[in-house]
């Protein structure tokens, strides 16, 4: 795969240095068949250096579990070569079985079919806390 | 289909028609006898609390309907493993509302997602007790005439208790409320709490370890419970416990009209010699939390 172009495929960018293999593996990128390209500690203008993932095919990507992880990334969405779309993700108002919930006083910790669900509380301060029990994770991943 | 699951859940206006409900039910008791008439309520206990089932009990029976439920897990299918959902789901085809009490935080928010009637938050774990703050609205209502412009002291244990949490997160809508909260070091107030309530809210508070220095200013005092188990060493808590402990006379130079309240049950965080003190208010809370519960049935019903 050449790295510097894509026909079809996505460009994961302003990956903040050092969680590029973080989105990889959220995203299960390991799991797919065609090209996944991982460019670590890339010169960048604004972020001095940054992350960035080039996937060689089109796929969907859960753009709220993105923003969960890093809310600075863009998207660019590649077709016949060209960039045809870029998109900025943000914190999610609400994440779904992207977390779980580590408070052993919830109800999810006793019951296993109940989605993990979390709500963002504190914007500015990138806060979730569980619909349920309303605590914070303790790790963010 | 409402249920209540967190006091934060009512606007302000509906819990002022909460309480208009509850005052016309102490005038005129008469008038609703009969308005539950053929509706039954489940109470579904799965860890026991005696004086919140029964004050739901109580409250239905007043309203002339009937009651189902069990008052711990081990008599319920909970003990076979079931899930809150499926018991809920079931429960909900033999009952018209369900009253809910549950050890595991977020057990009720589960129901009320799967329950065909609606369900009531009877406390889950240390984390909500919707029904326990309505009970301090209407006492503090009846009590002092009004929300605004009140100074309202909480002492005792500040971090676990979810009825402070709660009356706190009620009261931050109102005009003018101040908070001292008076507690030792160990129990202090979460910050979460100040971060996430007080500050965005902009209400003025303070902290202290003394309650007697505070004593005059206080329009309401907050008691809370100062449990033995939530100290790290038992030297800390022999220190500490008769600094929280309410007394006559540490009540002397509290304004006249303050009024005490404590969610109860109490241990020996208020001396016995306090409940023949007009300020004292607690046991009004219990019966208030009665009237307040069969308002919040008839609205949760659409029952006029």
């Amino acid at each position: 795969m050449n790295i510097d172009s894509i026909r079809n495929g996505i460009v994961i960018d302003h990956i903040e240095a050092g969680k590029g293999m973080d989105i990889y593996h959220f995203l299960r990128l390991d799991e797919l068949d065609c090209s996944v390209a991982i460019i670590k500690n890339a010169a960048s203008r604004k972020m001095g250096k940054k992350d960035i993932i080039k996937i060689d095919s089109a796929l969907d990507i859960d753009l709220d579990a993105l923003g969960y992880i890093d809310p600075d990334v863009s998207v660019n969405i590649i077709e016949n070569g060209e960039l045809v779309r870029k998109m900025h993700v943000e914190l999610p108002e609400k994440i779904t079985n992207i977390i779980k919930c580590n408070n052993p006083r919830c109800i999810t910790s006793v019951e296993q079919e109940i989605p993990h669900i979390f709500k963002l509380t504190d914007r500015s301060r990138g806060v979730y806390r569980c619909i349920y029990c309303e605590s914070v994770p303790k790790h963010k991943m | 289909m409402r249920s209540l699951i967190d006091i934060i859940d009512l606007t302000p206006e509906e819990i002022d028609g909460l309480i208009n409900t509850a005052e016309d039910i102490i005038e005129n008791p008469e008038k609703y006898n009969e308005k539950c008439r053929h509706k039954k309520l489940a109470t579904l206990f799965f860890e026991p609390s005696t004086r919140t089932r029964l004050s739901f009990e109580a409250a239905m029976l007043e309203l002339g309907g009937s009651v189902i439920g069990f008052s711990e897990s081990s008599s319920s299918s909970a003990a076979k493993g079931e899930s809150v959902s499926d018991t809920v789901r079931t429960v909900s085809c033999y009952a018209d509302i369900i009253a809910m009490r549950h050890p595991k935080e977020g057990a009720p928010m589960i129901a009320s997602m799967r329950s065909e009637v609606p369900i009531i938050n009877a406390g889950d774990g240390g984390h909500n007790h919707p029904t326990q703050t309505l009970a301090d609205l209407l006492t503090i209502k009846r009590e002092k005439g009004r929300f605004d412009n009140l100074t309202i002291g909480f002492c005792g244990d500040l971090k676990f208790g979810r009825t402070v949490h709660s009356l706190i997160s009620a009261m931050v809508r109102y005009e003018n409320v101040k908070f001292v909260f008076i507690s030792p070091q160990e129990l202090k107030i979460p910050d979460y709490i100040k971060s996430e309530v007080l500050e965005p809210n902009k209400i003025s508070f303070s902290e202290t370890e003394s309650l007697e220095e505070v004593m005059p200013e206080l329009d309401i005092l907050y008691m809370t419970r100062v449990q033995r188990e939530r100290f790290f060493n038992e030297a800390d808590y022999i220190r500490l416990k008769d600094s929280y402990v309410l007394t006559n006379e540490k009540l002397t130079p509290a304004k006249p009209d303050m009024c005490v309240l404590h969610p109860l049950p109490r241990v020996n965080e208020i001396s016995v010699d306090v409940d023949d003190n007009p300020r004292a208010c607690y046991f009004k809370q219990v019966r208030n939390g009665k009237y307040i519960r069969m308002a919040l049935i008839l609205k949760l019903l659409e029952i006029e």
